[in-house]
């Protein structure tokens, strides 16, 4: 039943396809699903998804119980991916290890993505003095390798899972805020800008109706890229025995404690390892792929 | 022997969209002589697409056509290979802006000596000399000075010269000039349409103009095709206009304001759903 | 009653002797109701004379009033409801990711406007469009339609003065013709006081009763319709431009 509007010209007006946010999702995950390498991280996310979601169900084991006389035994059908030097089933602590890793890039986006935009808006949008003590903080944080950066956080605020993240999300923040002021240096002498400053619209409705809006996508596409070197930071400060304590089976913190058994019982560092490739392989594909679906030039 | 330099018969040109295709120009027929041909249309009318068809700058459209004749050579049939030998040196194009057609970190004299170069056998002193002397042909005043700017040092007007001199540089036999001065200031216009009308006159080019502008193109050409939706609708002598029979011809004239016309309202153009149907057969 | 008066509008860029001279002593009068051409090629400023009314560029000096007021001390508020612009690009003027409804609807908030539902569906209306239009995104419309929401969003603020920069320069002739016949209209019925620019003589010829040439940031001539039309500048470059204009648009 098409909806037609004429026109005074008498030409008619295609139907409107009603696009709301979810047919908009749609349509960019089923883009996704047909190029093969964004398939693949598709896969690999969904996966990772249920697997944290149902983790319980597909454990075998309990994953902090302590067996020492079955320590360090190889993959088995008893146990698939083989024990830990405690014990413990490998396989169902790298199924609740998801748990972890999901919880950590989640906070750490929710945290970085509003800071970085907010702050990366209102620098590009203002300009003058503003944008340069903004952007001179932002360098701040940028100068220093962002591993040594997380290393002084945890340091300060003490070892453990929730401190890691805070510390994380405290280096993620400068590049979105770059992108996003970057994004709006190119928009804000628009026309649609200075037609909504002549309507009287305050310099705060214009950043976050106009302005925001516009940096979301590139903001998005950044923050499923960084997701991969999160998972890798966690890993490394887990490494470091710096985030995730035991005997929490945190992917990083196997590898950690698994080194020292490395030469003779290789299931201990490898499964985890291969975990920690795969979702930063399948993240890093993701954000390739949207970056092409919602390039704006392919519309 | 004749002197048509193009002769195309039902070209047509489309786009894959989706699951089929889209015709963007539509079984167009004309004849090129030694003469100024306008194609005039307004955005999407297919007059660009023709310009690119002929020089088959189309990578992702499919082109065909009964008959599409460049001096003896058949341009549907052509490969990559023999356009190569054709594109430049025999047939040439001069784009709308020159801030986006010249190279922005090259010279323009390079840029023009280039052209020159790619297509005979000279040698780099020869290469400059001719440069200077097109930049003469093109009056710019102090070709020696112009030679050694960049493009965002010239201004509008000497970039589209600029262009001019490169593309005539080679001696093709004929230029297709897609809207050369849509990004001009008036009073420029006139003196660049003046400059390209002397040396296509005088070389004998066939040149093909294509512009939305039916002023310019009544000024300038010597015969005009109409074209709307994809299709020709009207080919008449450019001092015929005003006599023009097809509706939507006479609609786009009366729907110009000109200076000292009547202040009542602009006639609106009605766009009959006949005019996007196929023609068939007859070209007048 | 909406009369604007630019009186020594100037503005100098840089210092000493790089100085340049964006504006230079700009003086014109409009009276109420009546429509004025600003006629130029690039470069001759006549763009920036509009944005400097638009209180988008304020680094100018001179005297600026609007209805009677310094346009520099107007509220806000007031300012938007006296007057508004039309830009150039129908692309570029309306919000990519809003819809028409939010384009139109954004004003009216700001302002505290009752009955928002009738105002957006009759400025839509007003404009030759209608209803339907209100769900529809910039990147659905055509040219000549995008235009028109513009125009709408700049009506329904009910302005007293309207600020049109070369309005149908991106537009084909048909569609042009639309759109002219369409904002004179508009002027009639509310009796609008416009500035228009352009630099295209006929668009201006057809459009304003008075006009003023631009050249390098300075007013070269003001004339009248009649003056246009017969010849009577006495500026060179005015009589360049119009005599190029001329040759151009011969009607046969």
């Amino acid at each position: 039943m098409a909806k037609l509007s004429v026109t005074l010209d008498g030409a008619a007006l295609p139907a409107a396809r009603r696009t709301t946010p979810l047919t908009r999702l749609g349509s960019t995950l089923a883009h996704l699903w047909r190029d093969p390498s964004s398939g693949f991280a598709m896969v690999v996310i969904a996966i990772l998804l249920l697997t944290a979601l149902f983790g319980p169900f597909l454990a075998s084991h309990d994953p902090i119980l302590v067996d020492l006389p079955n320590a360090l035994k190889p993959p088995s059908a008893a146990n698939w991916f083989g024990t830990d030097e405690l014990g413990r089933d490998i396989y169902s602590r790298i199924v609740y290890g998801s748990r972890i890793t999901l919880f950590i890039i989640f906070l750490v986006s929710i945290i970085v993505g509003p800071i970085g935009l907010i702050i990366g808006a209102t620098s590009g949008y203002f300009g003058g003095w503003v944008d340069t003590a903004m952007m001179r903080v932002t360098d701040i944080f940028l100068s220093f390798p962002s591993l040594i950066l997380c290393l002084a956080f945890v340091a300060a605020l003490g070892a453990g899972l929730e401190n890691a993240i805070v510390a994380i999300a405290l280096t993620s923040w400068p590049p979105i805020a770059r992108l996003a002021r970057a994004e709006t240096l190119t928009f804000r002498n628009a026309d649609y800008i200075s037609a909504s400053r002549m309507q009287g619209a305050s310099n705060l409705r214009i950043i976050i109706k106009s302005i925001m809006p516009m940096c979301i996508p590139s903001v998005l596409v950044r923050i499923t890229l960084s997701m991969a070197s999160v998972i890798l930071t966690a890993a490394g400060l887990g490494f470091l025995g710096l985030g995730a304590q035991p005997p929490l089976p945190e992917w990083g913190a196997m590898i950690a404690t698994g080194r020292n058994y490395m030469l003779d019982s290789w299931w201990v560092v490898t499964f985890p390892g291969v975990a920690i490739l795969l979702v930063s392989l399948a993240f890093n594909l993701l954000g390739d792929g949207l970056r092409d679906v919602l390039d704006p030039k392919k519309h | 022997m004749s002197d048509t330099l193009i002769d195309a018969k039902n070209l047509r040109v489309s786009y894959r969209s989706g699951k089929g295709f889209v015709d963007a120009v539509r079984g167009v027929t004309f004849q090129l002589g030694k003469e100024r041909l306008g194609i005039v249309g307004e955005s999407g009318s297919g007059k660009s697409t023709i310009g690119r068809a002929l020089l088959k700058l189309l990578p992702s459209a499919r082109i065909t056509a009964d008959r599409l004749n460049f001096g003896g050579a058949d341009l549907i049939a052509a490969t990559e290979k023999q356009m190569l030998g054709i594109r430049g040196k025999r047939m040439s194009m001069i784009l709308q802006d020159p801030k986006f057609s010249l190279n922005p970190v090259q010279r323009v004299g390079d840029q023009i000596a280039e052209a020159y170069l790619v297509h005979t056998k000279a040698s780099k002193v020869q290469a400059r000399a001719k440069t200077l002397e097109m930049l003469e042909a093109v009056q710019i005043r102090d070709p020696e000075r112009v030679y050694g700017l960049y493009p965002h040092e010239i201004s509008g007007g000497m970039g589209q010269r600029v262009m001019i001199a490169m593309m005539l540089i080679p001696e093709p036999e004929v230029i297709i000039a897609d809207e050369p001065t849509s990004a001009l200031d008036v009073t420029v216009r006139v003196q660049v349409l003046g400059i390209l009308d002397r040396l296509v006159t005088s070389k004998g080019i066939g040149l093909i103009m294509i512009s939305h502008d039916l002023n310019l193109v009544r000024n300038f050409c010597d015969r005009v095709l109409i074209m709307y939706s994809g299709q020709v609708v009207e080919q008449l002598a450019a001092r015929d206009l005003f006599n023009a029979t097809h509706p939507y011809t006479k609609g786009l004239l009366a729907a110009q304001p000109h200076i000292g016309g009547a202040r009542k309202q602009l006639p609106v153009l009605r766009r009959d759903p006949a005019w996007k149907s196929e023609l068939t057969g007859v070209v007048r | 009653m909406s009369g604007i008066v630019v009186d020594d509008l100037s503005i100098t860029l840089g210092h000493g002797a790089a100085a340049k001279k964006i504006l230079d002593s700009v003086t014109f009068k409009i009276g109420s109701g009546q429509s004025f051409g600003l006629v130029g090629e690039s470069g001759s400023g006549k763009s920036t004379v509009l944005k400097c009314l638009a209180r988008l560029w304020t680094m100018w000096t001179g005297n600026v009033m609007i209805a009677g007021q310094p346009v520099r001390n107007m509220p806000k508020m007031e300012y938007c409801r006296t007057v508004q612009m039309v830009f150039q690009d129908p692309y570029g003027s309306l919000h990519p990711r809003q819809s028409i409804t939010t384009a139109l609807r954004e004003p009216l908030r700001i302002h505290g406007m009752d009955r928002v539902q009738d105002r957006m569906e009759q400025a839509l209306v007003d404009v030759g469009l209608n209803a339907s239009f209100l769900e529809r995104f910039p990147h659905e419309l055509s040219g000549g339609q995008r235009q028109r929401v513009a125009i709408a969003r700049a009506l329904i603020l009910e302005p007293k003065l309207l600020l049109l920069d070369e309005p149908t320069s991106a537009l084909d002739v048909s569609v042009q013709a639309e759109v002219l016949n369409l904002l004179s209209e508009i002027r009639t019925a509310r009796n609008l006081t416009y500035l228009f620019v352009s630099h295209d003589l006929a668009v201006i010829d057809y459009m304003c009763d008075e006009l003023a040439v631009m050249q390098h940031g300075r007013i070269v001539e003001i004339l009248d319709r009649k003056g246009l039309s017969g010849g009577e500048a006495r500026d060179p470059y005015a009589r360049e431009l119009i005599g190029a204009s001329l040759a151009y648009d011969k009607v046969a």
